[in-house]
């Protein structure tokens, strides 16, 4: 069953001189349950087609078909609504709310969906014992290492219970052990809760973790190889 | 929600600057309430002044008296005039007075001067008339007697004991003279006002100028400044022609048009202060959301909706104008209303020139509400409006620049 259906997504920036095709002309579809790897050179347009994806950056043309939606044809608060009902991001640098304990973080967004106060704080435990850091309920990010600020940040994407999640490039700032492990956690949710995981990396890594890879350059699909991997 | 526990958690993430700003909001608001609480307490003591000096809060006089002062234009005070004043609850006293010019000899020597006749107990209530009172005794109603200014009993040469003759027009043009004993000298801070005044019991100076039952105002006084809007209202409801009333501001226009020069002088020097503030808070709210564009970005990116991501900036910078403010009042009420019991007594010219306007040489200072919760609520306005710019921050942020940021 498609998640995901891209129809000839275009990005074009127009710079002072001249226009630069980001993206150009994607048209591709993502499975429930897929773990993907999204690769290419720097500059590629990977992020860029990711950020479409996830509703954060409006494509000059084309559409995106989430379960059904054509998102950009969504306003703005309804864009925030779908992107908070259907999407989880991890990000590169973590970006948690310093302000917030571990468990507040992986909270708020169920709050922001108008969860009760009992199901918030049950499956707020049960992320973050799932992704091995319960004992770290209460720390606040700044008390927490990297590896495990990301693996707070899974929990946090997790925990709306989205039809996928995006993670443009969550092993950059991580040691080979960190991310090692944190493959393994994404790898595990995946399984666990059938969630399709679409990345965006460098990371080679990640690449062999993938089941699908789909290489990008020059705002074109250069190839989209599926691997049996357990 | 979570968006006041943020907001409050967001100011302490860098304590420092969060107490430096919310300090200049603590000084500015200290410092404009003591200077607000200084100015109005000189107004207050300046108008107390004036008003317990001589005019009263308000008068009652007649139309024709109020164009043309003779004791021809004086009235009669009327059982239902007298109820009109007596219903007026804002009024504490009041004192009839019969006001009019007339030559004073001793001996050899003359010269003209105001007459004005007193009922000594109720005109001691109003203008603390007996505490002028250098040499000699007060008055009594039922005597014959005047109290002399100093400057004018030097001039005729006369202390307590001798006697003045008094002679001009009276009522209607009859003839008015006396011969009055001296009962005592008054000696008031004004160097003009020890030149001319004779005070006498109303009866006497009615009798004087045959002018029976007349008087030529009722001077009125009431519990103070703030309440005379209301009395105002209040007796211009119930007094008719030929009756008039009029407030000391339109007696005396001249100290009006000081207080409100003076008040211009202090809303410049307070909206340099506030500019400052205004500044200083504006800063600190800029750098925070610069510094935290990307966080700002996650919040939208993860679901949250711009509207509630611009509440809790706005609670941030609202808890910033709080937290100053309330320092400021906690500790500018208790500042200034020290000062208010305990004057600062002045010294020098200063001291010397205050005397001379009749004004008790000290620093006053008023603890009237409005002193601190307009200046509270000015900064609190001016803390609000620099609310904006993160409002319109949070609507207009770029998603993809603010997660790259």
């Amino acid at each position: 069953m498609n998640v995901i259906e891209i129809k000839d997504l275009t990005k074009i920036y127009n710079t002072s001189e001249v226009k630069v095709k980001a993206v150009n002309g994607i048209s591709i579809d993502f499975k429930e349950g897929e773990f993907t790897a999204v690769v290419g050179p720097s500059g590629s347009g990977k992020t860029t087609f990711l950020n479409m994806l996830g509703g954060l950056d409006k494509p000059t043309s084309g559409d995106v078909i989430i379960g059904g939606q054509n998102i950009w044809q969504l306003n703005s608060r309804k864009i925030i609504d779908f992107r908070m009902n259907n999407i989880g991001f991890v990000f590169q640098s973590y970006n948690l709310i310093p302000v917030l304990t571990a468990g507040e973080n992986v909270e708020f967004i169920m709050q922001l969906q108008g969860k009760p106060k009992k199901e918030r704080e049950k499956r707020t435990r049960e992320l973050l014992e799932a992704v091995g850091i319960g004992d770290r309920i209460k720390s606040r990010p700044s008390k927490l290492s990297g590896g495990q600020q990301q693996r707070v940040a899974v929990a946090r994407a997790l925990a709306s219970r989205p039809k996928f999640i995006l993670a443009d490039e969550p092993t950059a700032n991580l040691d080979s052990s960190s991310t090692s492990s944190l493959l393994e956690l994404m790898s595990q949710m995946n399984k666990k809760y059938n969630t399709t995981f679409i990345f965006a990396t460098h990371d080679q890594r990640v690449m062999d973790k993938a089941r699908r890879i789909i290489t990008i350059e020059d705002g074109k699909i250069l190839s989209d190889e599926h691997f049996d991997r357990k | 929600m979570k968006i006041i526990i943020i907001a409050w958690r967001n100011l302490w993430r860098k304590p420092w600057r969060t107490v430096i700003t919310a300090g200049s909001i603590f000084f500015g608001v200290l410092l404009s309430t003591f200077m607000t609480s200084m100015q109005y307490g000189s107004y207050e003591a300046m108008i107390n002044n004036v008003v317990k000096f001589y005019s009263g809060y308000m008068q009652i006089f007649t139309e024709e008296y109020h164009e043309n002062k003779t004791i021809n234009n004086t009235f009669i005070f009327s059982d239902s005039l007298k109820q009109i004043v007596d219903n007026e609850s804002t009024i504490t006293h009041y004192t009839e007075r019969l006001e009019y010019f007339s030559l004073v000899s001793s001996e050899n020597l003359t010269k003209g001067s105001v007459i004005i006749g007193i009922d000594p107990d109720s005109e001691n209530k109003v203008t603390e008339l007996k505490k002028w009172v250098s040499k000699g005794q007060y008055l009594k109603s039922d005597e014959d007697g005047v109290l002399v200014a100093v400057d004018l009993a030097n001039y005729l040469k006369v202390g307590v004991g001798d006697s003045l003759i008094l002679y001009g027009q009276g009522y209607h043009g009859v003839m008015a003279a006396g011969i009055y004993p001296i009962k005592g000298i008054l000696e008031f801070p004004s160097p003009e006002l020890n030149k001319q005044f004779i005070y006498m019991p109303l009866k006497t100076t009615q009798e004087l100028f045959s002018a029976y039952d007349r008087i030529t105002s009722l001077v009125i006084m009431i519990e103070d400044n703030y309440q005379l809007s209301r009395a105002m209202r209040n007796l211009k409801k119930e007094i008719n022609s030929p009756f008039m009333v009029r407030s000391w501001e339109e007696l005396q226009p001249e100290l009006v048009q000081m207080i409100d020069g003076d008040k211009a002088g202090g809303l410049f020097m307070k909206t340099l202060l506030y500019i400052i503030i205004t500044f200083g808070i504006l800063g600190t709210i800029l750098m925070m959301v610069s510094e935290r564009k990307r966080e700002l970005g996650v919040m939208i990116a993860i679901g949250m909706q711009r509207f509630t991501l611009s509440k809790i900036l706005i609670a941030e910078t609202f808890f910033i104008g709080l937290i100053g403010i309330t320092a400021g009042l906690i500790f500018s009420v208790p500042m200034t209303y020290y000062y208010y019991l305990n004057p600062i007594p002045l010294v020098g010219d200063t001291a010397k020139t205050m005397i001379e306007m009749g004004i008790e040489p000290f620093m006053y200072f008023s603890i009237q509400p409005d002193i601190y919760y307009i200046q509270a609520l000015v900064v609190m306005i001016i803390t609000m409006l620099i609310a904006i710019y993160p409002f319109i921050k949070s609507f207009t942020l770029k998603l993809t620049t603010a997660l790259k940021a």
